[in-house]
C-alpha cells in the first residue's frame, strides 16, 4: 500500500487571523512536490501547521498520515510517526551538543514508544552512523561537538537541518526554504545531498523560491500557493516557469487570491 | 506526623546551659562569649536595610530553635549526592551539629593532614587552629554571623601541611532532623603548596522546619590549590544563614563551587579575598529553585594585591514562585593594580511567577584594572521546545535538555566530574513541564 500524507481543506489561523483557507494536497511516499508562491502566501504556515506548532491553529479540515489523524498528535508524536520539517529558522539550543541532541532525536524517532530515561542508541553505534552521514554530507566532524545551531552561519544551520534529515530518515519531509541563505555551491551540495541520503524513499515537500534545490530532486508536482490556497498544480515545468517568469501570470489568472495575498503580505511586513 | 525537637530559643540562659555542655579550650569559650554579646547588641535584620531589602525574615521563628545541646538523631548519609560512586580520601559527617562519624585515609594522616570534627581538633590541636579559627569571617557582621560564632557546633576542619597533596577528594556532610539546627563551622587551612579537594553538602528532605546558621573559612596558602564545593540541599522548610569567606595567598588557586537546591529561605554572604599577588579565584554558582523558595546571595570579590584574577559565574534556573537575589561586588584596593575581575549572573526563568534580582557592582580604587560584569535573564522559548519536539523529544525531555544546556557553561568550568554529574542529575530530577 502506498504511504500517504493527505491534506484536505485545511484552514489555519495564527492569532485569530486566517492564513490558510482550504489547502488540499496529497503527498505519496517516493514523490517530490515543490511548493512555490510569493511571500506571505502561507507556505511556511502549511509546514508549521503540519508539524503541529501550537501557534498555528487548525480551524477546519483534516490531515492524515497513512490513515491516522495527524492533527490529534502532539508535535513529538508527529515526528515519531515519520514526519520531519527542516526549519527555515532553526532554533539554537545553547549548551546542548549537536551529537547529544541527535542521539536523543534518533532514538526517539526509531523507537516511537520510548519513554524518557530509557536507553539511547549505544554511543559507539551512534557515533559511527553520525560520522558516516557527516562524511557523506562533507561536514567536518567537529560540527557534532558544537551546540545546536548556536553561532551557526545561515549556511551551517541549513546543512545541520539536512544532517538531521539524514539521521532521522522520515517518511515525509517538509523542507522550508532549505536553500535560502546558501550560495550557489552550497545549494547544489544541499540538492545532491537530499537525493543521496535517500530522498527518493521519502515523500518530500520542498518549499522554495529557487529552482536549484529542485535540480537533483526533480519535482513530480509543483504547487503554487497564493492567498492561503493552492491555486495551480503542474509538473516540473511549472517550477521552471515560475522561476523564470515570476508570479505575474498566476496573479493575473487568480485576482481574488492575489488580492488576499497582498493584504496578508502587508500584515506580515507590518508585523515583522 | 514528625515529632519536632523542642528548643528553648536563643536566650542568655540557654547560652549558659550550652556553654556548660562544651568541653573546649578557654580561648574558644571566650570567643563564644564575645560573639554572644554582639548577638545580644545587634538588631534583627529588617527590610529597611539595603542588604535585607529583598529578603523577608518574617516567616522565621527563631525562638522555635535553640543551641545544639544534645544529640537527638542518627542519620545515614545515604542521600549524599557528591560522594556517590566516588573514592573518598576521607569523610566527616554530623547530625544536628553533632559529629557522627569521620575517617581519613592513613596515608594522609601519616603526612600530617587533619580532617575531622572541629570540636575534637580544637581540643587536640588548639594552638595550630588558633591563628585561623573565626579570624576570617566577620563575626560582628550581623545577628546571624554573631549567633553562629557564639553557638557553632559540629562542622569540620581540614588542615593540609606545607607541600602535601591530598589527591582523593574529601567529603563532608551535615544533616538535620525535623526542627533541628545545624551550626556547623568549616575551617580549611592549606599551607603553602598544599592541594586538596573538599566537597561539602547538607542533607535534608521534606518540609520540616530547620535552622542552619553556619560559617565557612578557607585559607589557601601560597601556591596552594583548593577545590571546594558546597552544596546546599536542605529540605524545603529550612532557614539557611551562612557567612563564607576565603583568603587566597600569593599564586594560590581556589575553585569554589556553590550549589543551591534546598532551603525555604537562604541568605548567604560569600566573600573571596585575594590577598596575594597573582592569586586566582574561580567562583561557580549553580542554583535551582522552586515552590516559594527565597535564596539571596551576596558575593564579594575583594582584590587586595596585584595581578590577581577573580572570575565569578552564577547561573540559576527558577520555577514556580521562587525568588533569587544576587548582589555581587568586585572591590579593588588601590594597591591591586593589574587586577582582572569578572562577575556574571545568568538566570533562566521557568515560570512567569518567579523573580530574580540581579545586581552587579564595582568599587575600584586602582587605575590599571580590567573589571567586567554582566547579568542576563531569559526563559525557555516556546520555539526551542517546538523545535526539539519536532525531532521526537517530548516536551519534558526538551525542557530538561534546554535547562541542562543552560547550566552546561558552568559545568564546563567545574573540574570535578562527579560534582558536575551530581548537580546535573539533581537539577534534572526537579525539572517539570513548562510552557
Amino acid at each position: 500500500m502506498t504511504e500517504t500524507l493527505k491534506i484536505c481543506d485545511l484552514h489555519v489561523s495564527v492569532e485569530g487571523k486566517p492564513i490558510l483557507k482550504g489547502v488540499n494536497l496529497t503527498l505519496n511516499r517516493g514523490e517530490v512536490h515543490a511548493l512555490m508562491g510569493p511571500n506571505g502566501s502561507g507556505k511556511s504556515t502549511l509546514g508549521l501547521a503540519l508539524m503541529g506548532h501550537p501557534r498555528y491553529e487548525v480551524t477546519s479540515g483534516s490531515v492524515e498520515l497513512n490513515g491516522e489523524d495527524l492533527l490529534e498528535m502532539e508535535v513529538h508524536e508527529r515526528a515519531r510517526a515519520g514526519l520531519f520539517m527542516a526549519f527555515q529558522r532553526p532554533m539554537s539550543i545553547p549548551g546542548v551538543k549537536m551529537a547529544d541532541f541527535l542521539r536523543h532525536a534518533s532514538t526517539n524517532v526509531r523507537n516511537p514508544d520510548r519513554k524518557e530515561g530509557e536507553d539511547l542508541i549505544p554511543m559507539r553505534e551512534f557515533r559511527k552512523e553520525l560520522k558516516s552521514k557527516m562524511d557523506q554530507l562533507k561536514m567536518d566532524t567537529q560540527f557534532a561537538r558544537r551546540y545546536v545551531n548556536e553561532g551557526f552561519s545561515g549556511g551551517e544551520m541549513k546543512r545541520a537541518e539536512i544532517l538531521q534529515l539524514a539521521m532521522l530518515r522520515p517518511k515525509f519531509a517538509i523542507l522550508d526554504e532549505t536553500d535560502s541563505g546558501l550560495d550557489a555551491d552550497a545549494v547544489r551540495l544541499a540538492s545532491t545531498s537530499i537525493a543521496e541520503i535517500g530522498g527518493a524513499e521519502m515523500g518530500i515537500l520542498i518549499i522554495t523560491h529557487h529552482e536549484r534545490l529542485l535540480e537533483h530532486n526533480r519535482p513530480d508536482y509543483t504547487h503554487v500557493m497564493l492567498g492561503g490556497r493552492i491555486v495551480e498544480t503542474g509538473g516540473a515545468e511549472l517550477a521552471a516557469e515560475l522561476h523564470k517568469e515570476g508570479y505575474g501570470r498566476i496573479r493575473h489568472e487568480h485576482p481574488e487570491a492575489a488580492a488576499e495575498n497582498e493584504s496578508m503580505e502587508e500584515e506580515t511586513t507590518a508585523s515583522s | 506526623m514528625t515529632e519536632l525537637a523542642t528548643h528553648s530559643g536563643f536566650t542568655s540562659e540557654s547560652f549558659s546551659a550550652f556553654l556548660e555542655t562544651r568541653n573546649e579550650p578557654s580561648w574558644v569559650s571566650d570567643l563564644r562569649k564575645k560573639a554572644w554579646e554582639s548577638y545580644e547588641s545587634l538588631e534583627m535584620p529588617h527590610r529597611r536595610l539595603e542588604e535585607w531589602r529583598r529578603t523577608d525574615l518574617r516567616p522565621l521563628r527563631l525562638n522555635r530553635y535553640g543551641f545544639a545541646l544534645e544529640k537527638t538523631a542518627e542519620v545515614q548519609p545515604e542521600e549524599a549526592l557528591l560522594s556517590l560512586g566516588v573514592e573518598l580520601g576521607g569523610q566527616v559527617g554530623s547530625v544536628d551539629s553533632f559529629p557522627q562519624s569521620s575517617f581519613l585515609e592513613e596515608k594522609y594522616q601519616e603526612q600530617g593532614v587533619l580532617f575531622g570534627s572541629l570540636s575534637e581538633i580544637l581540643n587536640t590541636h588548639g594552638d595550630l587552629l588558633k591563628p585561623y579559627f573565626l579570624q576570617l569571617v566577620n563575626t560582628d557582621y550581623d545577628k546571624f554571623s554573631a549567633l553562629h560564632a557564639a553557638g557553632w557546633s559540629g562542622g569540620a576542619v581540614l588542615y593540609v601541611p606545607k607541600g602535601v597533596k591530598v589527591d582523593l577528594p574529601l567529603h563532608m556532610w551535615s544533616a538535620i532532623s525535623a526542627g533541628g539546627v545545624d551550626f556547623s563551622h568549616t575551617l580549611v587551612i592549606l599551607e603553602s603548596g598544599a592541594e586538596a579537594t573538599l566537597m561539602a553538602e547538607t542533607l535534608g528532605r521534606g518540609n520540616d522546619p530547620g535552622l542552619h546558621c553556619g560559617g565557612v573559612e578557607l585559607f589557601v596558602g601560597e601556591k596552594a590549590k583548593l577545590r571546594y564545593v558546597n552544596l546546599q540541599n536542605w529540605g524545603m522548610g529550612t532557614f539557611h544563614f551562612a557567612h563564607q569567606k576565603a583568603r587566597v595567598e600569593k599564586k594560590a588557586q581556589l575553585q569554589w563551587t556553590i550549589g543551591a537546591l534546598g532551603a525555604r529561605l537562604a541568605k548567604v554572604n560569600q566573600h573571596v579575598e585575594l590577598t596575594g599577588e597573582e592569586s586566582q579565584a574561580q567562583v561557580n554558582g549553580v542554583m535551582f529553585t522552586e515552590d516559594k523558595q527565597h535564596l539571596a546571595y551576596h558575593t564579594l570579590q575583594h582584590h587586595r594585591a596585584e595581578n590577581a584574577i577573580s572570575d565569578l559565574l552564577y547561573k540559576s534556573a527558577l520555577q514556580d514562585k521562587s525568588h533569587l537575589v544576587w548582589r555581587g561586588m568586585i572591590k579593588v584596593d588601590s594597591v591591586a593594580q593589574k587586577t582582572n575581575g569578572y562577575q556574571r549572573n545568568d538566570n533562566l526563568m521557568l515560570s512567569n511567577h518567579a523573580r530574580t534580582d540581579s545586581i552587579p557592582g564595582l568599587e575600584i580604587e586602582a587605575d590599571d584594572v580590567i573589571c567586567t560584569h554582566g547579568a542576563t535573564t531569559g526563559k525557555v522559548e516556546e520555539e526551542q521546545i517546538v523545535y526539539a519536539q519536532s525531532r521526537g523529544l517530548t516536551k519534558k525531555e526538551a525542557t530538561r535538555m534546554i535547562v541542562a544546556g543552560f547550566f552546561q557553561q558552568i559545568f564546563d568550568r567545574i573540574t570535578i566530574e562527579s560534582v558536575k554529574e551530581a548537580l546535573a542529575e539533581a537539577i534534572g530530577r526537579r525539572i517539570r513541564e513548562y510552557v
